[in-house]
């Protein structure tokens, strides 16, 4: 498998790379994610799509969002050049925006006009409700109770939009929940709904497509890095939740097998405790939300609670084709603990004035390992998520 | 002959819809699922589906949701279910249909699943996520053992979907009566009538309609042009509002079941 030469061409016309991805879903939703499917594709074919996207990516998110140099950091790890990809820049604060921007424009084409979406942090709510509010569409977010106790303020940023932000009070009460919840609007609400998901995650054609909307994050960075440094970066990293960021930022390297891809995940308590969000490092294969995956399963094929301080990584899931790197060795996948994370929260604050958040605290406290031990002629590029004024509340209370 | 097939030609010289009820296996346990399963069939239901618990029930309303949550306090697993159609079938021949998401067999493993179901005396399997796009893996295995493979067809299936559907299906065909999760409902949709003339103008597959079905009244509607009719989240809420008076959950059971039975007499 992974035959250098060969061009990487996944997923198939079933949504399949290799053996994970696809479409387990009820057959109600069948034809809606195949009438979703064949939009994509004519939208694909049709240079006004794209052209229209540019043009908000541009416009009212900001893009291009700096590849910034950390100096700062650099210097006080002590060895590889850091670079941050500033995805904490783009309007609404985190990468989630370059994805719903696109999936709404997505929606008006198919003349859908209501908006679903779950949220697990709150950022891809918040990036629904605001292009919800943009294209003025009905809006409804799925989210864990759970959840909207530890992100309160992205609960009054959704309302604030005009969306309804609707508690979930089954099961774990977070953010897998929240989709099981979406899951079941959009099984009700089929004719007239678009559902928004908000990773690389779900049946096919969502992680191609949630793909393809992020990977501007990695078109832009390896433009920004050739400039500056004449080369392609040694290394990639980025936390990895659902994966959308990671994917965005990786998957236009994917066929550049010299530059290492490290996706973080959340190691919560540690591995060996039982509360962590480890997917791919500590989970087995799986079918869950419409994809077979890496997934927190137990013996009987029941799917574990996850846990991480940073609500957006706290699924037992993974996008599919992140299980796919990881068996073809395309990506290296590792863990930080919370504890980890919430230094690397201060650690960044501090040297840079850049308040990250917990998710992408992760990817921070990677490089903090790894960085020391290469030498400055070396790169890495983080991919910066997202800002941390969200968790304020949250790290305030590990202090 | 199978005994799903056996059931239907019999009803058909009777002149009368199956009727099929759906319970959740372990819900509170596992040894109450069987003595509802046994007061059913004394009671005119004429085959069962037995649903094996999930964490994630996407496509369940909040009735099948809970009965999933109360049923996995006490880990009812794949091999709990598989040991419940043993007892079932050492005194009766009612067909048992086998229903669930697909993680948990996939979890215990398809091919050993199709083998110790058929072992255990199961005759059909319908897996709520796997469309035929994904049957495949373990389809292969519940068709060398001689099960059916029973699939979902929506109000929103096409055309295209529902050939697909037929060239897969044996057993019956299952059409969720709604676009919407499970969940007893005051009102259906009865343009059912005419999805249910074009997949019989296809096939002589039996149609089953479900999703909803919680009366009498609508029993008849559905027997009128239907094959079977497919109660869930009803007896699940009898369940549910007996809560330990076990006695009044059975003797309720029975006059509900009795009730729906003979309503879908044509
Ligand atoms: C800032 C930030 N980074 C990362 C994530 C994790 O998602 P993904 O792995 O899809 O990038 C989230 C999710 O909410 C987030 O808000």
């Amino acid at each position: 498998m992974g035959g250098n030469n060969r061009k990487y061409s996944c997923p198939d016309v079933g949504g399949h790379f290799g053996e994970f991805g696809g479409r387990y879903v009820s057959e109600t939703l069948m034809p809606a994610l195949i009438e979703l499917q064949r939009a994509y594709r004519e939208a694909s074919e049709d240079k006004t799509f794209y052209e229209e996207i540019e043009y908000y990516l541009k416009q009212y998110v900001g893009r291009p969002t700096p590849l910034y140099f950390a100096r700062a950091m650099t210097e006080s790890l002590g060895g590889a050049k850091i670079y941050l990809k500033r995805e904490d820049l783009a309007h609404t604060g985190a990468h989630k925006i370059n994805n719903t921007i696109s999936q709404a424009i997505l929606c008006e084409r198919m003349g859908k006009d209501r908006i679903i979406a779950e949220t697990g942090a709150g950022q891809h709510g918040v990036a629904t409700a605001t292009v919800a509010a943009l294209m003025n569409k009905e809006c409804v977010i799925y989210m864990g109770e759970e959840d909207t106790k530890r992100q309160e303020l992205n609960v009054f940023r959704m309302k604030l939009l005009g969306a309804e932000v609707r508690p979930v009070v089954s099961g774990t009460k977070t953010l897998k929940d929240a989709m099981n919840e979406a899951m079941r609007d959009w099984i009700t609400n089929v004719r007239n709904t678009f559902y928004i998901i908000g990773s690389v995650a779900g049946p096919h054609p969502y992680p191609m497509m949630v793909r393809d909307f992020q990977s501007v994050i990695g078109h832009e960075a390896m433009e920004q890095i050739l400039a500056v440094e004449g080369k392609l970066p040694d290394t990639l990293v980025a936390c990895v939740g659902g994966g959308s960021n990671a994917m965005g930022l990786f998957f236009p390297f994917i066929e550049e097998s010299e530059v290492r891809k490290i996706g973080v995940e959340a190691a919560g308590h540690g591995l060996e405790s039982d509360l962590h969000s480890a997917t791919i490092t500590a989970g087995s294969v799986g079918v869950l939300h419409g994809s077979k995956t890496y997934l927190l399963q137990d013996e009987n094929g029941q799917v574990k609670g996850a846990h991480s301080v940073a609500a957006g990584l706290d699924y037992p899931g993974v996008g599919p084709e992140h299980s796919y790197f990881q068996d073809t060795e395309k990506v290296e996948y590792v863990s930080v603990t919370d504890k980890e994370a919430i230094s690397a929260f201060s650690f960044l604050s501090e040297v840079e004035g850049i308040i990250p958040a917990l998710e992408t605290s992760h990817a921070i406290a990677h490089v903090r390992k790894i960085a020391p031990s290469m030498s400055p002629e070396q790169t890495i590029v983080i991919c910066l998520s997202g800002r941390g004024d969200k968790d304020i509340h949250t790290a305030s209370s590990f202090m | 002959m199978g005994r799903i097939k056996e059931k239907f030609r019999e009803l058909q010289e009777k002149n009368k819809a199956a009727l099929i009820c759906y319970i959740t296996a372990g819900d509170p346990d596992i040894e109450f699922t069987e003595q509802i399963i046994n007061c059913m069939e004394a009671s005119g239901v004429d085959m069962v589906e037995i649903g094996i618990p999930f964490s994630d029930p996407m496509a369940d309303g909040p009735v099948i949701q809970a009965a999933s949550e109360r049923a996995l306090k006490n880990s009812t697993s794949v091999s709990d279910v598989l040991s419940l159609v043993s007892r079932i079938r050492s005194s009766s021949d009612i067909p048992v249909i086998l229903f669930g998401y697909y993680n948990p067999f996939f979890s215990y493993g398809t091919e050993r699943f199709a083998h110790d179901a058929r072992e255990a005396g199961a005759d059909g399997v319908l897996v709520v996520d796997l469309p035929p796009e994904e049957a495949g893996e373990l389809g292969v295995h519940i068709e060398r053992e001689g099960l059916d493979r029973i699939f979902l067809l929506a109000p929103t299936s096409t055309e295209e979907r529902i050939e697909m559907v037929l060239e897969n299906a044996s057993g019956f065909i299952y059409m969720v009566s709604v676009t919407g999760v499970t969940g007893a409902r005051p009102d259906m949709n009865y343009d059912l009538e005419d999805l249910v003339g074009r997949i019989k103008s296809r096939s002589d597959v039996p149609v089953g309609i479900g999703f909803g079905v919680s009366s009498a009244r609508q029993a008849t509607a559905i027997a009128s042009f239907s094959d079977a009719v497919i109660v869930g989240s009803a007896l699940i809420r009898i369940i549910e509002d007996g809560g330990t008076q076990r006695q009044e959950v059975l003797e309720n059971i029975s006059s509900f079941t009795k009730e729906i039975s003979a309503a879908c007499l044509r």
